[in-house]
């Protein structure tokens, strides 16, 4: 368990998958404030997508003529000891660090998720070995593991890519295995059985789909929490090289000059902040809806 | 209860001899030769050789790993590169800072999180609860160090309160120089600490004991201060303790904001220098720490909470 295990409020075993159309009316009778945190999080997705386009600046555009100016109409961010737009930059780093997040999230959820199916299902020595691999990858700080491959591998976005990946698939498989155990009391699994079903399809049509639902509800939380590290690693200098910025990069540009241009380090954390905010009202409200659909 | 002890002392030496092995791994791992990577291009093969025999690279790969073991348990942690000294002796150096930095954390995380966890389950889904949730969401959203630049800029550059940087001892050194680290560090957690504590009040409140404490009359804050709070401390404690790992990685950003000469900024300097013995021993401490704070809170829990130690599984 960890931090955002118990802020994900772990919802219980999900309901059967719901047919597609009432799936589709699930989708329109969202809470208020998940589709506030959808929205939020499309724009920034959309933001880091479209950085090229929209961005004012290029990222390493200097400006010696206009050193840290404060946000203005043309410079929204204002600009940093440089000149360079920090909005633009900002963008930039939204669309790398929003790729990373995604890559080190979602992959590793389909490997723990399935590790997980298999190790509840099955039970036995394999799911006793597989429960104490992944309390070896929990046991670890997060953090300090990355940090440890980073120092194999060298500064940059590889460390991140091969570290976070190493624990991650382990959270979602304690969540799914826990799962599944409730899950194969269930009548429908059990149905399977007394209906012939191979084990191959009694875990990939029937079960997964519904083990599914809790994992992605936590990865939203997964997201916030690997973009928080993405950018701590930033900061420490450990992330992205120039001519590369990250979000936690550019924070750490501006702690020199925070006095007199609070800016630089203020405004892109902020946006980590907002990124936060709208993951966190999408996985409430999700998990939400979840519990009122449970209690109907 | 006696077999529920031993049951979970065995699961955690397993997972001890796990760390052991993804520890053992970090030196092996490094693509390439790591002693020239410490030493650098201009050594000579010579010293290379040296150093490799020296630090027992030259040997099979298991007899390298009981010897790491055998080491290990006896405390020796081996020599650090880069400094020149032994890497039990700079931990031990740096050890107190950090403590001290979780400790105080974890102190603000329970003082803020507790009060704000029964005023929202007082009246939950009430407009106080409700900004309760939203300013906790936002407190998970902040990344730590971008929190403690914007404390340092509030209540250090500009209203001078406390300094900015910098760590010295004693009980008011501490709270002069680690207030805003620590509540950098510990406002997540605390925003943990509220929302777990708050659903397993409302969960409590809704049991025939409260029930019972309520048709007699007493007063919410009655019910909930001594009947429905007990019940929710342990909950409170297993919070912190599985948070450990999240608050030592926390520390190594934070005392970097913070120019604190602990465990956190020695791990940036190993990894820097590549001294990877240094590395190796951080990380297993880091690891080690976790797995006993969680053990140590079950323990606890088993004692105190008669369900769990008959709920064998």
């Amino acid at each position: 368990m960890s931090a955002v295990d118990v802020l994900a409020e772990q919802p219980g075993p999900a309901a059967p998958v719901l047919e597609r159309r009432r799936r589709f009316r699930a989708i329109r009778g969202l809470p208020l404030e998940a589709k506030i945190g959808a929205g939020i999080l499309v724009v920034l997705f959309l933001a880091g997508l479209l950085a090229p386009l929209i961005a004012p600046y290029g990222q390493n555009q200097l400006d010696l003529a206009n050193i840290f100016s404060a946000p203005s109409s043309t410079h929204l961010f204002g600009t940093d000891g440089t000149g360079r737009d920090v909005f633009s930059r900002t963008l930039y780093a939204l669309r790398l660090d929003l790729a990373v997040v995604l890559v080190v999230t979602y992959p590793p959820l389909v490997v723990g998720v399935l590790v997980g199916a298999l190790a509840g299902y099955f039970g036995g020595l394999v799911d006793a070995v597989i429960a104490r691999i992944v309390d070896t990858m929990i046991a670890f700080p997060f953090m300090i593991l990355v940090i440890a491959v980073i120092a194999i591998v060298g500064p940059g976005i590889k460390g991140v890519l091969i570290g976070v990946p190493i624990v991650a698939w382990a959270l979602y498989a304690r969540l799914a295995r826990s799962e599944m155990l409730v899950l194969r009391e269930q009548q429908f699994m059990l149905a399977t059985t007394a209906l012939g079903y191979s084990k191959t399809r009694a875990i990939f049509r029937h079960a997964v789909p519904n083990l599914l639902r809790a994992s992605l509800i936590y990865s939203t939380l997964d997201m916030v929490v690997n973009l928080l590290l993405l950018a701590g690693l930033a900061y420490l200098g450990l992330g992205a090289q120039p001519p590369n910025a990250e979000l936690g990069s550019i924070i750490a540009d501006g702690q020199g000059t925070l006095l007199s241009a609070w800016w630089v380090a203020t405004l892109p954390g902020l946006i980590i902040v907002l990124f936060g905010i709208g993951a966190g009202l999408l996985g409430d409200g999700i998990s939400d809806g979840q519990l009122r659909g449970r209690l109907q | 209860m006696l077999s529920y002890l031993i049951r979970r002392v065995a699961l955690a030496v397993i997972v001890l001899f796990g760390l052991l092995v993804a520890t053992f791994f970090i030196i092996h791992l490094v693509p390439g030769d790591p002693v020239r990577a410490v030493l650098g291009g201009a050594a000579s093969p010579q010293e290379i050789v040296r150093v490799r025999h020296q630090l027992g690279l030259d040997r099979p790969l298991l007899d390298q790993f009981g010897l790491y073991l055998s080491n290990t348990v006896q405390g020796h942690f081996g020599t650090s590169f880069a400094l020149a000294a032994p890497v039990g002796q700079i931990i031990g150096q740096r050890l107190g800072p950090s403590v001290a930095l979780i400790g105080y954390g974890m102190l603000l995380a329970v003082l803020i999180g507790v009060p704000l966890a029964i005023v929202a389950a007082l009246r939950p889904h009430g407009w106080v609860d409700t900004t309760i949730r939203v300013l906790t969401t936002v407190s998970f959203a902040m990344p730590a160090f971008w929190l403690g630049l914007m404390l340092a800029l509030i209540f250090g550059l500009k209203l001078g309160w406390f300094p900015v940087a910098g760590y010295s001892g004693g009980i008011g050194g501490i709270l002069r120089t680690l207030t805003l680290p620590a509540l950098a560090l510990g406002l997540a957690l605390s925003a943990v600490v509220m929302r777990t504590l708050r659903s397993s009040l409302l969960e409590v409140l809704q049991s025939e004991y409260i029930e019972a404490a309520r048709s007699r009359g007493f007063r919410d804050l009655r019910v909930i201060g001594k009947h429905a709070l007990r019940n929710s401390v342990m909950n409170t404690l297993t919070i912190l303790t599985v948070n450990i790992g999240f608050l030592i990685g926390g520390t190594v950003v934070i005392e970097q904001v913070f120019q604190i000469p602990g465990l956190g900024s020695l791990l940036l300097e190993s990894v820097q220098k590549r001294d990877y013995q240094m590395i190796q021993a951080l990380a297993l401490l880091a690891g080690t720490a976790v797995v006993l704070a969680s053990l140590a809170a079950d323990l606890v829990q088993a004692v105190l909470d008669p369900r769990v130690r008959l709920a064998g599984r």
